[in-house]
């Protein structure tokens, strides 16, 4: 679904303290499959993370989704794609202060004018199917962990993305919550959503859920399972 | 359409929750905003309504009245006076007119007594300005007794009273027939108070002038240009130091909304940097934000400018009327008509809500055209 080739990334580039986070990276990210990033901190996870979910560009090499190079598009058709094609759940769920589960969930649906009455059915779906449903009017900082972490999944989820991209998804979570979340994970890698995250956590590296593991060290790949 | 239309409204919708999500701060700004907007209308339509008052005033007036001075006073129109100033070419009209103040005791406020060159009232009847109306409580046929300066009493019967279009010229004014105001005021026969002259052609008006101070010196001619131009120049001075005194409250609020407006709180940039994270273009991140100081200044602004409006055609601009009215000795209080210039508001508009809604988008623009993968970090 997704190939990268010889992506390298550099911050602060031509200054004295720039820093290349990626070193060569080719990957293929294979549609309708769980795929995990492992690798010490300060790898490159979340930096190669941005570079598929078109949040970033790379300095360097080229990204193809479908098939089709996108590592030249203007702002506005990676935009476009973010929207239309991915779903992301960053680690500390960035909600929006203030709204209510249901009005974060629905946010990503606001540009692309689907009727606000179709998106909250689609809202209340989502919550229902991650058993929310009764706290869909809750302002999220009232929210505990967990529940956070499921209105950042219902988030990603209401434009039906094609891709999922999470980051350290279990890391503010306790053993339990992070089964939850693999199961989660299972029904959604079930529906046949491709899936790419980044952990530490062996409970979701060594999960069955995941069917691949990708290695990280000094912005390079390392092989893995 | 449909599809841009729900959008806007998404965005509107959206605009409209992170107002009320920041309620303190969003109010705070509001209000010392309005009020800026609300001083500034204030001497704006005050000034503006004063000079319209004074170009009414001046415009019924005769182009040069003609005064006698007496070891520098103005002192009486002998009789035979006009006689000597004859025909002077380019003079239509020459009337001696008579007037005088009197000061009411029992209100406690000057009045200009007069007797009117057209539709003169009847003996022992008079036609009073609005301000007299009001405070002696006083009604078309009602009786009123004045007690002269000589300390007779004299009876009026009340025939009129003038409407209140322009207040100013109107308000303290009796008019009375030249039988009574002679003996009101025990004024000698033949003499007047000062000649009223005509000039058709403003050209002459000048020429007018210096012949009249050379067939008699002891003239002083008062053109109504002069006036006209004295009055402007008070205006503008007064209105002067009230922007001047303004202007150190424009400069506070200017820092204010500056560090309001242009310092995004973490929060806020956080909060866009999600927007854009999850698919909100950078166009709708700027429109959201736009709307946002445009609905905060807009509302400044209309509230304000309502609020200067009240308290200027209201409330008689009760706030700096000590500054800005130079005839507060004279006229007791009087209304002024309202009045709204187009222009000026359009000025007003300008200089309050434009820099706001600038000092507003410059950060916003900068967060917004910044790569969204910070999110990515906590
Ligand atoms: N904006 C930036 N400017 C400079 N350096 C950066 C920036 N973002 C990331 N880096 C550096 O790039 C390297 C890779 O960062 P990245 O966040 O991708 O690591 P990671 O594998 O996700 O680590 P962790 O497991 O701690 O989340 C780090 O050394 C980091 O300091
Ligand atoms: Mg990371």
């Amino acid at each position: 679904m997704i190939k990268l080739q010889g992506i390298r990334k550099a911050f602060n580039q031509g200054r004295d303290n720039e820093y290349w986070a990626l070193n060569g990276i080719d990957l293929h990210v294979e549609a309708n499959k769980v795929t995990a990033l492992r690798g010490p901190s300060g790898s490159g996870k979340t930096t190669l993370l941005t570079i598929v979910g078109c949040l970033a560009r790379p300095t360097v090499g080229r990204v193809s989704l479908m098939g089709e190079d996108i590592s030249g598009l203007p702002e506005r058709f990676l935009t476009e794609i973010r929207r239309r094609r991915f779903g992301f759940i960053f680690q500390q769920f960035n909600l929006i202060k203030g709204l209510s589960a249901l009005d974060n969930i629905i946010l990503p649906g606001y540009p692309t004018g689907r009727p606000r009455h179709e998106l909250l059915a689609r809202a209340d779906e989502l919550l229902a199917g991650l058993k929310l449903g009764h706290r869909r009017e809750a302002k999220v900082e009232w929210l505990s962990g967990g529940e956070q972490q499921r209105v950042a999944i219902c988030r990603a989820l209401i434009n039906d993305p094609e891709l999922l991209i999470a980051d350290e998804p279990t890391a503010n979570l306790d053993s339990h919550l992070a089964r939850e979340f693999m199961a989660i994970l299972r029904d959604l890698a079930a529906q046949g959503r491709t899936i790419l995250l980044t952990s530490h956590d062996p409970l979701v590296v060594d999960s069955a859920v995941v069917h691949r593991v990708v290695d990280m060290r000094d912005g390079k790949l390392q092989g893995g399972r | 359409m449909k599809l841009w239309l729900e959008k806007q409204r998404y965005l509107i919708d959206y605009t409209l929750a992170s107002l009320a999500r920041r309620k303190a701060r969003n109010l705070g700004l509001l209000l010392v905003y309005t009020l800026l907007v609300f001083m500034l209308a204030s001497v704006t339509l005050y000034t503006h309504a004063l000079r319209q008052e004074a170009a009414r005033v001046l415009a019924s007036s005769p182009e040069v009245i003609v005064q006698r001075m007496v070891a520098g006073r103005h002192d009486l129109i002998p009789p035979g006076y006009m006689e000597k100033i004859g025909r002077i070419r380019g003079v239509q009209k020459m009337e001696g007119r008579l007037w005088g103040y009197y000061y009411d005791t029992v209100t406690r406020a000057n009045y200009t007594f007069m007797v009117p060159a057209v539709s003169v009232p009847a003996n022992n009847e008079i036609i009073v300005g609005p301000a007299l109306e009001r405070s002696r409580g006083l009604a078309r046929n009602n009786g009123v007794t004045f007690r002269s300066y000589s300390g007779k009493l004299h009876s009026f019967v009340i025939a009129e009273v003038l409407p209140q279009a322009s207040e100013l010229v109107s308000a303290d004014l009796v008019l009375m027939s030249e039988e009574n105001f002679r003996a009101f005021f025990d004024y000698p026969v033949g003499h007047y108070t000062d000649i009223a002259l005509s000039v058709a052609n403003p050209q002459e008006v000048r020429n007018v002038a210096l012949k009249l101070a050379a067939a008699l010196p002891d003239a002083r001619p008062i053109l109504r240009d002069e006036v006209l131009r004295t009055y402007a120049s008070i205006f503008d001075w007064r209105e002067g130091i009230v922007l001047a005194l303004l202007s150190a409250a424009i400069l506070a609020f200017g820092i204010l909304a500056w560090e309001k407006a242009s310092g995004l709180s973490a929060e806020e940039k956080r909060e866009i940097g999600i927007l854009k994270a999850i698919g909100w273009e950078t166009g709708d991140v700027i429109k959201m934000k736009f709307w946002e100081g445009l609905l905060v200044s807009l509302t400044a602004f209309l509230v304000g400018f309502v609020a200067a409006y009240v308290h200027v055609f209201h409330f008689a601009a009760a706030l700096f009327e000590p500054v800005l009215k130079g005839w507060a000795v004279l006229y007791p209080r009087f209304q002024l008509s309202p009045h709204i210039d187009g222009v000026q508001v359009a000025t007003l508009f300008f200089f309050t809500v434009v820099p706001y809604a600038a000092a507003v988008l410059v950060p916003i623009w900068k967060a917004a055209i910044t790569d969204p993968d910070t999110v990515m970090r906590g």
